[in-house]
Formats: structure tokens, sequence, C-alpha cells
């Protein structure tokens, strides 16, 4: 069976799926979660069969591993390392504040920082579902394969987040001209 | 004055999506990231096929190993990524860049390219030689650090004398150039014969081994 170098999926992949790891379960855990989906796919990688959508495939494993880091985080203490907005619909943005934790510094103004706060303010399922999305591109078919449930409800779990991140960068953006001014 | 709606998360000042480009702190965390994966993946024994290159006198080397061994040397002429896709399908897929297991034969290629290193001592993987072309490959270890052999000697030591084109192809197809010395093999008229790096190449070797 003919497969390419994995090096190859690694660098095609990487950066989508360290975007949907900081997406899903914040900057500060990416690191983490990226590095047990990569290692989880390589051992795995032989046995993918060819012609599947390899970014579907990383993205499921990257679930897959979300699903236990969160499992973890309530069951033991947890480790350095903001996990404990896995359990839920986060309040308001918590303690990423612009100054932004690991993988989001050097951004001129730090408004990656704050999207990846409005993110994280969003309830799981629409965090994963704008994620896998608009990050990884799959198709919503895909998506409700991953996460459960119709393609129609992951749809319209995309849609409310985007509405709310719109709602919430919006005003965000709003105040920082007003304040310019 | 502000930005869209549209703008926010298709290519407006966020640029995010699955084209987006890499920001400079995502490039940073990626080539960490790695890094890791390979040390990672080595300590749980699914790194099949470790690779990096090295800088030397005749071109970039791409160097690849197994857990076994040395498994490849491969000349710029042979082009590396067409030689990558070989080691995946013939020897594993899980083929990352990972320089660790290679320093020590990467050292010895360099001491060998300053006149500083007459034979290799690094564990060597053949299993992409078979048969008599195994059986050729080891018999070239036999031909010492600047000297070199006919083509008909190499035969007649494999127990073959009349494989001499025979030991042609398999010099031709050696997957260890310069650590199992196809370049010291030569037509018995004297001129070089052919090389995978090129006959210039093969003329180096020589000229580097016979004057140190």
């Amino acid at each position: 069976m003919r497969r390419e170098p994995f090096e190859r999926v690694v660098e095609r992949f990487g950066p989508m799926v360290l975007r949907v790891c900081s997406a899903v379960v914040g900057p500060a855990a990416a690191e983490d979660a990226w590095s047990e989906t990569f290692l989880a796919a390589l051992r795995g990688y032989p046995r993918l069969r060819p012609g599947s959508s390899v970014e579907a495939w990383l993205v499921t494993i990257a679930h897959r591993k979300a699903i236990d880091q969160a499992r973890a985080a309530a069951r033991g203490p947890v480790p350095a390392g903001g996990l404990d907005d896995l359990a839920g619909p986060a309040g308001p943005a918590g303690p990423a504040g612009p100054a932004g934790p690991a993988g989001s510094d050097g951004i001129p103004g730090g408004r990656e920082s704050e999207l990846w706060a409005d993110l994280r303010a969003l309830p799981l399922r629409q965090r994963e579902c704008v994620a896998y999305h608009y990050l990884a591109g799959l198709p919503y078919a895909e998506i409700a394969a991953i996460v459960g449930g119709s393609a129609a409800a992951a749809r319209r779990a995309a849609a409310d987040g985007i509405a709310a991140l719109r709602r919430t960068y919006l005003t965000a953006a709003t105040t920082r001209q007003e304040g310019r001014t | 004055m502000i930005t869209t709606p549209h703008g926010m998360l298709a290519g407006g000042p966020l640029a995010i999506g699955p084209g987006a480009t890499a920001t400079a702190a995502e490039e940073r965390a990626i080539v960490r990231l790695r890094e890791r994966l390979a040390g990672e993946a080595a300590a749980a024994g699914i790194l099949d096929v470790a690779y990096r290159t090295v800088d030397t006198p005749v071109g970039s080397l791409l160097l690849a190993a197994t857990p076994g061994g040395l498994v490849r040397v491969a000349y710029p002429a042979e082009d590396h990524d067409r030689v990558l896709d070989q080691l995946a399908s013939r020897v594993s897929p899980r083929v990352l860049r990972a320089p660790a297991r290679l320093d020590r034969a990467a050292r010895q290629l360099e001491e060998y390219f300053a006149g500083r290193r007459t034979s290799f001592d690094v564990p060597l993987d053949m299993r992409l030689a078979s048969g008599f072309r195994l059986a050729v490959l080891t018999r070239l270890t036999a031909i010492g650090y600047g000297t070199t052999a006919s083509y008909a000697a190499v035969a007649a030591a494999a127990g073959r004398p009349r494989a001499v084109r025979a030991v042609g192809s398999a010099c031709a197809a050696n997957p260890l150039p310069v650590v199992v010395p196809c370049h010291r093999v030569i037509r018995s008229d004297g001129t070089l014969g052919g090389y995978a790096g090129g006959t210039d190449v093969k003329r180096t070797l020589l000229e580097l081994e016979a004057a140190a």
C-alpha cells in the first residue's frame, strides 16, 4: 500500500491542528493536545485507509484527545495549564486576557488572543463545530460523524457560534476604536 | 471603520480559516512541536524511519535510519523526496525528520569528507538490498580506503566471476553509497564507470581518499 512519509502529513496539517486545538482546549493546553494527536496519528498511520480524508482523520483524533483531557481534568488535579474551561460552557472569557497564554505571543494588538478568549466563552459544542468547519475546513456531514448528532445540528451550532463571536468581537472592536479617538 | 462581520472569519484582519497563513508565533510553536514529536515517537518505539540531511563537498546527503541502523544514504541527484517516498513504501510510512538518531553517522561523514576518517563505524540496516546484490555490497567493505578494485575482481570475489554486469547494477543500486564504498569499484581498464551520485562525485571521493 502506498502512503506518503508521515513527515509530510505533519508539514501540511500541523498548523491547522494547532489552531483547532487552541480553539477547542484553549491555547495553554493546545501544545500538549497537538503532541498527543500527532503521536497517536503516527501510531495509527500505517492502518489509515488509502483515499480517506487525512484532515478529518486528524480532527477525529484531536477530538478524542480533547475529550480524554477533559475527563482527566474533571477526575483529578488539574495539571498546569488551563483545562478548567473544558467542563462546559464557560462564563465570561475568564483568565485568558489579551496578554495571551502560550501560543499567542507576538501578535500585534493582541487581537488574536482576544479571538481565542471569545472562542473559549462559547459552549463546547459550538466551539468544536466552529473549529472543525472554519479552521479545519471539514464539511458538516463529517463534523457530525465526529461530534455526534446530525449535519444540520452541526451547521446550526457553528452558525450560533459564529453569530456569538461576531457580537463579542464587534463589540470589542468598536470599544477599541472609540478608545483611540 | 470597523471590521465587517464577514471579514472577521474569512480573510479579514484575523484571517482564520483552513488556508490561513501561519503567524510567526505559530511557526515557532510548530518547530518546537515537531522536535518534540520526533523525540516522543522514538521513545515510544514508533519512529520507523528517522532522517536528516548533512552538507558535504559533494552536495547535501540524505541519511535515513531505522532502529536497526543506517538504511539509506542518498545524493541530491537521486531526488530526496523520491527517496523518502521509497522508504515510506518499502520500509514504513512512519517517517519523520529526526536528526538525533543520525548524529553519529553525520559526524562520521563530516570526518570522512575532512580526510580524518577512513572507515565507518555505525550499525547498518541492509534491508534494501537482497540476494546477489547484498552479497556484492557485503564484499565491498573489504576494499580498503584509498584503494580500488575492478568490477570483474568483485564478481570473482563474490563467487560469480562471469557476473560483472550484475556487480555493476549492485553498485548502482547501493542503498548506502559512501558508507558502503561502491565508489572504489572501477572498470578493469582504469576508467571510473558509473555512479549514483554522478561520475564527478565518484572522482572527487577517489581523489579525496588518494590525498589523505
